[in-house]
């Protein structure tokens, strides 16, 4: 495929993420860490970032599921998984976790259970998302491309 | 309480007076206690007070009180005359009592005296006829026959005369009874007479015949004492009493004069003292008597003493109390009435005498008590006058002020209402005037030929010079009438300044002027007060700089007063001697200010300057410290221009007053400026001064207290109300960069140092007057970074030279230089730093020349921080936009510099964000590590660990931040005790604490006091933020370079 084309799918993607407000100024500062010296930063991140996330979610559903619920240990995996959507940039989100821990702590079981879908749904769109950019990353790369910025 | 209120406006009118004329700086700072209430709105509040009370009304109450006081006066006046005369007329009555009294004591005196000799003498005569009783008794009765005779008593007599002065003569009679009378005639020879008519005596009981006399009472001789009726008396009283008896006075025989007639018995046996007068009277054999004449002998006496004319004596014989008879002296109608009487004891017990005297004159007119007096008098009246007329005085003269006070007032009012008046028109006129101009620009915008596109720039220029003239007309009259209104908001002076210079930039550009500013490193970032005011202050004395400048340099300069008041003032001379001192040869730099020439204050010289640099340096905590929450500022605006004649330097503040007539002509303006300034300068309650000489310059300087602002204050405030251009945040990525300024003169390096360092750039100064020295010291300099490379001087990133470091375009051939002396010039080196040339202008010849001699950009002056950033990005090569963009929000070159080679433990639980910190902290070229837990990171930090920092999440899963750090800290200290050798202490913190830091995500729960509590140095929030990583870090790291 055409470089400059990839190139512009990229920047289109990139700031429709932005956009809609998956992402926030933080992902920026991810891409900055980028160079030579480590060139697969946002990559390495990403994945850390989804495979963290979906232990997370797993132990949060299997934690409103039991009787009684441990609201203490959900709002510690919320906590963690605030911190980390927000090293990450992901920003819709870390919004939901607010929600969640909102609910968490008045002890609304229905509330949380509703918050939780809501993350679930939040966390996959972007890790879709950020999934193809960072596939079109690599294709660019691959094409001997450099990756747009966008301002 | 009209009069109150009135007393209050006058003495709020010299309050702002005080303020007005301002005796000083400091002076002013002072005063400002008064006006807490709004600074710059005083003058309008003070009108308000002063025109409220009309200024008729003090008038009726006044006079009213005038005349109270005046009839006070006129009976204050009265009483003291009064006074005076009634003192007047007791010393005239004292003093006259006092001579009267003394008068009387002299009159005494002399009566006395008087009296006393005469009773001296009367008694000693009488005592001399008593012995001759004694010696008629012995020799005339004691012998058969008689031993005496006649002539024996007379010579006897006239011989002893002398012991009776008193006396005219003595007589001594016979007793001859009856029956005895003719024996006794014919023994004598002669017959007894008759006294008065010396007829034959008929016959009688007895006779008392006389037979002795003296010579000069020989006419008595056989004459009969008994017929005389005086003698007769005296004789019978003599001899009853046994004592001597005093007749009356009366008219002696022969000489007729007054007198009277002393009479001693005596007697045929003594006789004992008791004796009965029968016994004496027939025992009796004859009398012994004298006369005394008074009148001429008493005179006589009295003639001896002195003052004899002055009184008047009279003797009188008292024995008749009711009927006194004169014994000597004249009819008592003469002479004074004031007399004294002295007793007169003449030894006749049934006698009395007195003598009275009395002054022959009237007393004198008492002349001295009349003149004392009357000499009183007329000094109390002359007193009394002056006082009056003092008063007097007084009374008009406070009239008078009183008269002027309401002129005054009126003509104040007048001058407020004028200011008022100009205000509202210059602001109507300015309505229409910017259509006008408006219209104006649009018709230049369309289709014009020539002529019509220069009349209507024509037009535009002027309407433009007109509403620049209304503005400051306006501003001029709103100042006058007190409406001004100064904002209170946080500013940065530096940004301000430099919109100053980008603003006059334009202007010099091509005329050879260096424009410069240089502001003090204790003058605080944020400042609270009008910056639009100060703006047009300093553009101002700016502009008027421009305007009478074409060569040299203007230079704004801005101080703590403190500082410029530590620094002595150097003498006339220092200016020449300075050159000699601070480097070898100068010969093109005669003065050390910022173009070299000489300037009107000395002040602004390099010597003062590096002084308060020093000041500023070695003290850099005094002014951060400091309690009150406002410094003092001094701003000053040096140029190198005409100068200010001397005959109207007095004139300068003065508004439309320019030097002299032709200045206008020459230069344009209006000459309003200048009082504009001066206005504002003392509404913001500082004070403007100049010094200027002819052609030398003019160095204008004013004094402001500004309160200090706070960052956080400014980034809430000012972003919202300072919309100025220039107020786009200057570009932080240039911190941490070495920069080296290679200049001849030390003013302009201080300059260039004070901008670079606003970009964060280290500065290091060659100062040098020639340029060969210093490119050995520069080549030194490198040299040195290289071959040592401890952290303590790091590497040169840039060289800064001026165009004109050693005279006109010198500063081009630099490049040159140091390739003479290096064969490789400085591109041999490890690092090449990059040449960078500062220009006052620059024509593209000139810019070929110098890109061939290396350099690798040019700086166009005047120099601020905004194009010397530009500047730095180019010749640095921050070209690539990515990295650009970067570069802008993060900085690298600082955090590179601070962490690279660093260990740094990083702990957190969740392993995105642990990924994220360690990528972020890795890219500053740190060796980073991870910790998953407050445990295993208290583990990895058993002493000895290798580690230079610590970055601690604060909430984690069994074990937090915060006691994970106290576990460390607590280890730490057990550690530093078993190790005592190492466990030196150093800013009372043991070299083996670690720093650590928290990593939070939200701020507010982990406040600054709970980090400090459990022993962290600060905190940074997550995800990292450049700004504050780079504060955060910089701490420990800046410490131990």
């Amino acid at each position: 495929m055409d470089v400059a084309k990839l190139q512009q799918q990229h920047l289109e993607l990139t700031q429709a993420l932005f956009k809609e407000g998956f992402l926030d100024e933080q992902f920026t500062q991810l891409q900055q860490l980028e160079d030579p010296s480590n060139p697969e930063f946002v990559a390495e991140v990403s994945t850390l970032f989804f495979d963290d996330s979906q232990r997370i979610l797993a132990e949060l559903t299997k934690s409103l599921d039991g009787d009684p619920v441990d609201f203490k240990k959900i709002d510690a995996y919320v906590h963690q998984f605030k911190g980390s959507s927000s090293s990450i940039g992901a920003h819709r989100v870390k919004v939901g976790c607010t929600v969640l821990r909102t609910c968490c702590e008045e002890e609304n079981r229905e509330g949380c259970w509703q918050a939780l879908q809501q993350v679930k749904q939040e966390f996959f769109l972007v890790k879709n998302r950020l999934e193809l950019l960072l596939q079109l990353e690599q294709q660019i790369l691959a094409e001997g491309g450099t990756i747009p910025f966008m301002e | 309480m009209c009069q109150a209120s009135s007393k209050k406006t006058m003495k709020c009118r010299t309050d702002a007076i005080a303020v007005g004329t301002g005796k000083g700086f400091q002076g002013s700072t002072i005063a400002r206690s008064n006006y807490q209430l709004g600074p710059g709105r005083l003058p309008a509040k003070w009108w308000v007070q002063a025109s409220a009370p009309p200024a008729i009304c003090p008038s009726a109450p006044n006079m009213q009180n005038q005349r109270v006081a005046k009839r006070w006066h006129l009976r204050l006046l009265v009483l003291w005359v009064l006074a005076g005369i009634s003192v007047s007329i007791w010393v005239f009555y004292s003093m006259n009592a006092d001579i009267v009294k003394r008068r009387r004591e002299r009159l005494l005196n002399m009566c006395e005296e008087r009296a006393w000799m005469l009773q001296d003498q009367f008694v000693s005569s009488l005592n001399h006829v008593r012995a001759l009783t004694a010696l008629v008794t012995t020799f005339h009765l004691g012998k058969q026959p008689s031993a005496l005779d006649q002539d024996t008593f007379a010579v006897y007599a006239a011989r002893t005369s002398f012991e009776r002065p008193l006396m005219t003569g003595v007589a001594y009679a016979i007793r001859v009874l009856h029956s005895q009378r003719e024996q006794f005639e014919r023994e004598q020879g002669w017959v007894i007479k008759k006294m008065h008519s010396n007829e034959l005596q008929p016959a009688q009981d007895e006779y008392a015949p006389t037979v002795l006399t003296q010579d000069t009472l020989s006419h008595l001789a056989s004459l009969d004492l008994m017929s005389g009726e005086e003698d007769h008396e005296n004789i019978l009283r003599a001899r009853a009493s046994g004592k001597g008896a005093l007749t009356s006075p009366f008219r002696l025989l022969e000489s007729n004069h007054l007198g009277v007639v002393l009479t001693f018995t005596v007697y045929t046996t003594d006789l004992p003292p008791d004796a009965s007068p029968e016994e004496r009277i027939n025992k009796t054999a004859g009398y012994m008597g004298g006369a005394f004449d008074f009148e001429s002998l008493v005179e006589n006496l009295l003639r001896q003493l002195a003052e004899s004319q002055a009184i008047i004596v009279n003797v009188y014989d008292i024995t008749n109390k009711s009927n006194p008879l004169v014994m000597y002296g004249l009819n008592t109608s003469i002479g004074t009435t004031v007399s004294h009487i002295s007793k007169l004891e003449f030894g006749d017990p049934l006698r009395k005498h007195e003598m009275r005297c009395r002054f022959y004159k009237q007393p004198p007119v008492p002349w001295s008590a009349i003149t004392t007096s009357t000499g009183i008098l007329v000094i109390v009246l002359l007193i009394g006058h002056i006082l009056y007329a003092a008063v007097n005085r007084i009374e008009k003269v406070e009239e008078d002020y009183r008269k002027m006070e309401e002129l005054k007032l009126l003509a104040e009012s007048a001058d407020v209402a004028r200011s008022q008046f100009l205000a509202t028109v210059s602001h109507e006129i300015r309505t229409p005037m910017n259509g006008v101009l408006g219209m104006l620009q649009m018709l230049m915008d369309t289709d014009l030929d020539a002529t019509q596109c220069d009349y209507a720039r024509t037009a535009h220029e002027s309407g433009k010079q007109l509403i620049k003239l209304i503005n400051e007309m306006l501003d001029q009259a709103k100042i006058e009438s007190g409406r001004m209104e100064l904002e209170n908001i946080p500013f940065d002076l530096r940004i301000i300044l430099d919109d100053i210079l980008s603003l006059f930039s334009a202007e010099i550009k091509d005329r050879g002027i260096e424009l410069a500013v240089f502001v003090s490193e204790k003058v605080p970032a944020v400042l609270v007060g009008d910056p639009v005011r100060l703006h047009q202050i300093i553009t101002n004395l700016v502009g008027n700089s421009v305007k009478f400048t074409d060569r040299g340099h203007i230079f704004i300069c801005v101080h703590l007063v403190d500082d410029e008041n530590r620094v002595d003032v150097p003498n006339s001379q220092a200016c020449t001697e300075q050159s000699v001192e601070v480097e070898e040869e100068e010969s093109w730099n005669s003065c050390n200010t910022l173009s070299g020439l000489e300037a009107a204050d000395k002040k602004m010289s390099w010597e003062t300057f590096k002084l308060s640099l020093m000041h500023g340096s070695s003290e850099p905590t005094s002014s951060c410290l400091e309690t009150s929450d406002t410094v003092n500022l001094l701003f000053s605006v040096e140029d190198t221009g005409v100068g200010i004649p001397y005959q109207a330097q007095e004139r300068v503040f003065m508004p439309f007053m320019q030097a002299d007539s032709s200045t206008s002509r020459n230069y344009g303006g209006t000459g309003i400026g200048l009082s504009i300034s001066k206005c504002l300068v003392e509404l913001m309650r500082g004070e403007m001064t100049f010094v200027s000489k002819p052609s030398v310059g003019t160095t204008f300087r004013f004094g402001l207290p500004l309160k200090k602002g706070d960052p956080s204050m400014f980034k809430s405030h000012a972003e919202a109300n300072w919309r100025h251009p220039q107020n786009a945040p200057l570009p932080t990525k240039f911190k941490g960069k070495k920069a080296l300024v290679v200049d001849g003169r030390p003013v302009r390096s201080q300059v260039t140092r004070y901008h670079l360092q606003r970009l964060g750039i280290f500065v290091e100064i060659i100062c040098s007057n020639e340029c060969c020295s210093a490119v050995s010291r520069v080549i030194a300099r490198c040299e040195t970074t290289n071959s040592s490379s401890s952290g303590a001087t790091g590497n040169i990133d840039m060289v800064l030279i001026d165009k004109d470091a050693w005279g006109p375009n010198t500063g081009v051939d630099f490049p040159d230089s140091l390739k003479k002396q290096t064969d490789a010039g400085l591109n041999g080196l490890l690092t090449a730093p990059k040449l960078i040339l500062l220009a006052m202008s620059l024509n593209d010849e000139e810019a070929c020349k110098a890109q061939k001699a290396g350099f690798k950009d040019i700086v166009v002056k005047p120099l601020r921080a905004s194009n010397i950033a530009l500047c730095l990005q180019v010749a640095l090569g921050f070209g690539n936009h990515r990295l650009k963009v970067r570069e802008l929000t993060e900085g690298p070159g600082s955090m590179h510099n601070l962490l690279s080679g660093k260990h740094i433990l990083v702990v957190d639980d969740n392993r995105v964000n642990r990924r994220v910190a360690e990528g972020a902290l890795v890219k500053f070229g740190a060796h980073v590590e991870c910790a998953e837990s407050g445990r295993e990171a208290i583990a990895k930090l058993q002493l000895p660990h290798k580690f230079d920092a610590c970055f601690m999440d604060v909430q984690m899963p069994e074990m937090d931040g915060f006691e994970a750090t106290r576990r460390i800290r607590k280890a730490e200290i057990a550690a530093a005790e078993r190790l005592p050798r190492n466990g030196e202490v150093k800013n009372g913190k043991h070299t083996y604490r670690v720093p650590i830091l928290a990593m939070t995500a939200d701020v507010i729960q982990a406040t600054p006091e709970e980090c400090a509590r459990c022993g962290m140095d600060g905190y940074v929030s997550k995800p990292f933020e450049e700004e504050q990583l780079y504060k955060a870090v910089a701490i420990f790291f800046e410490a131990a370079h």
